[in-house]
């Protein structure tokens, strides 16, 4: 049995804040889970997969958070929970979907992750999704902690049955990936069978049922306030004349400060947890017992500025700060001893010395940035693609995935990225307004779940690029999460079927079509060359198993390979491959046996053919 | 309880996460408050892989710049980087055996000398625990216990509110029963390596 599926109420378990969420879901009765896989998301998902295989709960990878959230959006007006999981900026995909449905609302109750990342510790930006609750006018809570996080699901899916309104539930990486002792619930018997019964004029949006759905969102807006107002997760803790207002991770931060600064009865702090819409009556009762007040919060001034707003009003004069100069910055995550200094500066309270050490005289380190494992296959297959347009001035617009990192030198491979499928629209753009070679590369799962459009778009307005699609049949970068175009049977996961590449391709028009595996070099770089000399649309389906996922199917490697002593120091294997696997001693080219998958692609490249199989030991 | 703050730093694939998942099972069996937190994502892609751990009522999971009480470091290099964690009254423990990242390969680096490594930790921070965790863990029968071989020495040293028979109990509970018997050995291994370093 999943270790999240124990019955034992008042058991305690260390949690990952992301296994705290997803235990919350099933202490709720979520009977719909869906999904587009994201860091810092991801394990809220992955925990509900591996649930939904013992249990009634429905889950689905989707093919992208839009997708996800109108399946969701289906169940919960069919009366039976759902929760959608995405990273922040999926929300943006699913935004469409969202600010209507908002206006329609739930029967059952809905709430939709949303996985923040201040600092981009895996994201391409930090957006601030508080202001998807304040353009969507549906309510939001966010958890300081990683109980919290449990609790504040079961409650989320409360306030949005009250409500009948899907609520955002919004996390940073801190929560997601934090970990703590959790306290369990009971698990419900609950209803998982839906029933929708048809209701067109207040389900089909055309102008005239949206006028009137409009109207209700605010309605339910004001009901939404006053429920924020008596909310338990809005908390004022301590005494004093002087007043923080925080938020989210923020919250613990806080509340360490001031206990180190010894100010517990000088400072008050009041604890925003149901942030949409904010409590206007209890902070304009806060405001009224400070001198001065501090808002602390990730990101943009979100908070700060609805609060000085509702000082405004109340004719409040105090001084209410928040981002500034030596306060907070709207940039990266916070940390503790940036909190207490800010705290500690503005409110002139003393702070103890610290022991600090001298680090100006540490040698240079050098950096250790991720790489593509040893023996991917992006690899390979830029390596033939560089190959392949060797005198060719060319533009290499990438996408997202584990193949980013394709744009590091010395491969280069990586021009231009703005999201999830941008490669495919971009190239568009670049082929047409510019008279260099356009080449782009997308991965399995990101061409399904949006790399298609702008393909189709590509043929239509007759563009002339070419497209790499790398199918290592998995979405590898989050995890190995399923996509339309994974072998469910390899996995012997059966009800589900399987969307062909090849045939998506043909269908949106596209006239030349290659499949070539990477690891064979030669014939890899004689067809690139071919689809790059065609004049139009070309395809290339680069399709070789993921190393890692391959590594977990129990697939067997390749034998590792090493180099004789034939090796004449080209270091055409380090230089131009660059694979992680391959160290230098004492000036000597040397293959490390453990990191070695034996895809033989530096073998074939290798100008002496100095490097050949282990033999069995 | 006072509060203890551990930062683990390792590359990824050494085995931090499973010796964090250790040493907060430990910590429950003891009920000794812990949180942590971990950045994961790029974890197998070679990159550098940190836990920070704290112990006691401190409600962040967050280690600030100069506030880690011990720093725990799977390869000297990415102890080195993580000096900016450390302070003066800081206890480090380093394995001393070395993985050259691929910067280095590829001529774009230069890795220190692995004795100025040693002098300058030793030179800044209160104490400095180092030697070869990964020759001791093949010691035990799989360099894949390199972990274990570490959790040893930070139980030795005293600084964590850790036993070593709940890290034991843990270690069973939480690693693959086919390891448990390397794993237990590696332990005792860096345990007793410290102690007699001390």
């Amino acid at each position: 049995m999943h270790k999240l599926l124990t019955e034992h109420s008042g058991q305690k378990m260390l949690l990952l804040g992301n296994e705290a969420i997803a235990r919350g879901a099933i202490e709720a009765g979520t009977a719909v889970a869906t999904t587009y896989p994201g860091t810092p998301s991801s394990e809220i998902s992955v925990t509900l997969f591996q649930i939904s295989r013992e249990t009634d709960l429905y889950f689905e990878y989707s093919t992208n958070e839009k997708v996800a959230l109108e399946v969701a959006a289906a169940a919960a007006n069919s009366g039976v929970r759902s929760l959608c999981v995405m990273k922040h900026v999926g929300l943006n995909v699913a935004a469409d979907a969202l600010l209507t449905l908002a206006y329609i609302g739930v029967k059952g109750g809905l709430v939709i992750i949303s996985a923040d990342d201040p600092y981009m510790f895996s994201s391409q930006n930090e957006q601030d999704n508080r202001y998807y609750a304040k353009i969507s006018g549906l309510p939001m809570v966010e958890p300081s902690s990683v109980e919290e996080a449990k609790d504040m699901v079961l409650y989320a899916f409360d306030i949005s049955e009250i409500l009948q309104q899907p609520v955002l539930f919004r996390t940073t990486t801190r929560i997601n990936h934090s970990t703590a002792s959790v306290s369990f619930g009971k698990i419900p018997k609950s209803k998982m069978q839906g029933e929708f019964t048809k209701d067109p004029f207040n389900y089909v949006t055309v102008p005239a049922v949206s006028r009137n759905l409009h109207a209700k969102l605010l309605k339910t807006l004001e009901k939404a306030e006053k429920i924020s107002e008596k909310s338990e997760f809005n908390f004022l803790t301590g005494n004093g004349p002087l007043g923080i207002i925080c938020n989210g991770v923020s919250y613990s931060y806080v509340a360490d400060a001031v206990k180190d600064l010894n100010a517990e009865d000088q400072i008050k702090i009041l604890r925003i947890g149901f942030s949409h819409p904010m409590p206007q009556a209890m902070i304009k009762h806060f405001l009224r017992g400070c001198e001065k007040v501090l808002v602390v919060e990730e990101g943009e001034p979100y908070m700060e500025e609805a609060i000085k707003a509702f000082a405004q009003e109340d004719g409040a004069v105090i001084s209410i700060k928040g981002k500034g100069q030596n306060l907070f910055s709207r940039l990266y995550e916070f940390n503790p001893a940036l909190v207490r200094q800010s705290i500690a500066t503005y409110f002139d309270l003393p702070q103890g010395s610290k022991k600090t050490i001298n680090l100006s005289d540490l040698p240079e380190i050098p950096q250790r940035p991720p790489s593509l494992c040893a023996g991917c296959p992006h690899r390979a297959t830029f390596y033939a693609v560089k190959k392949a347009s060797e005198g060719m001035e060319t533009i290499c617009p990438t996408d997202i995935g584990c193949y980013t990192l394709g744009f590091l030198p010395p491969l280069s491979m990586g021009d231009f990225l703005i999201c999830m499928g941008s490669s495919a629209g971009s190239s568009c753009g670049f082929s047409k307004i510019t008279n260099k070679k356009v080449i782009s590369f997308i991965g399995d799962s990101t061409f399904f779940h949006s790399g298609i459009p702008g393909l189709i778009n590509a043929v239509f307005n007759n563009h002339n690029f070419t497209m790499v699609i790398l199918d290592n049949g998995t979405t590898a970068m989050t995890g190995n999460q399923p996509h339309p175009g994974v072998d469910m049977q390899k996995r012997n996961l059966e009800g589900y079927n399987r969307v062909s590449i090849e045939e998506i391709v043909k269908a949106a028009g596209v006239s030349h079509i290659t499949v070539i595996r990477p690891y064979r070099v030669k014939k890899s770089v004689t067809a690139i060359k071919e689809a790059l000399n065609y004049e139009g649309v070309s395809v290339i389906i680069s399709r070789e198993l993921c190393t890692l996922y391959g590594k977990s199917l129990k697939k067997q490697k390749g034998k590792p390979f090493y180099v004789t002593e034939k090796c004449k120091n080209h270091r055409d294997c380090i230089s131009k491959l660059a694979c992680p696997a391959f160290f230098i001693k004492d000036n000597q080219v040397i293959i490390d046996p453990v990191l070695c998958s034996g895809c033989t692609v530096c073998a074939q490249i290798c100008p002496e053919h100095a490097i050949l199989p282990l033999k069995d030991s | 309880m006072d509060t203890t703050r551990l930062i683990i730093v390792a590359v990824g694939g050494q085995g931090n996460l499973l010796a964090s998942k250790v040493i907060g099972d430990a910590a429950l069996f003891a009920d000794i408050p812990i949180r942590m937190s971990e950045i994961h994502g790029m974890a197998q892609r070679g990159g550098v892989v940190e836990s920070a751990i704290v112990f006691g009522n401190a409600k962040s999971t967050i280690i600030a710049d100069g506030e880690a009480d011990v720093l725990l470091g799977f390869e000297p290099l990415e102890t080195l980087r993580a000096l900016n964690k450390c302070n003066s009254d800081t206890i480090v423990i380093s394995n001393l055996a070395q993985l050259s990242p691929f910067t280095v390969t590829l001529g774009s680096g230069v890795y220190p000398n692995l004795k100025s490594i040693q002098a300058l930790i030793r030179a800044k921070t209160a104490k400095l625990i180092a030697f070869d965790a990964t020759a001791l863990a093949m010691e035990a029968g799989n360099v894949m216990s390199t972990n274990m071989v570490l959790l040893g020495a930070l139980v030795q040293s005293g600084k964590t509110p850790l036993s070593s028979d709940n890290i034991k109990k843990a270690i069973v509970n939480r690693t693959k029963k086919k390891f448990v018997e390397f794993n237990i050995k590696a332990f005792e291994l860096g345990f007793n390596t410290a102690k007699a370093l001390a």
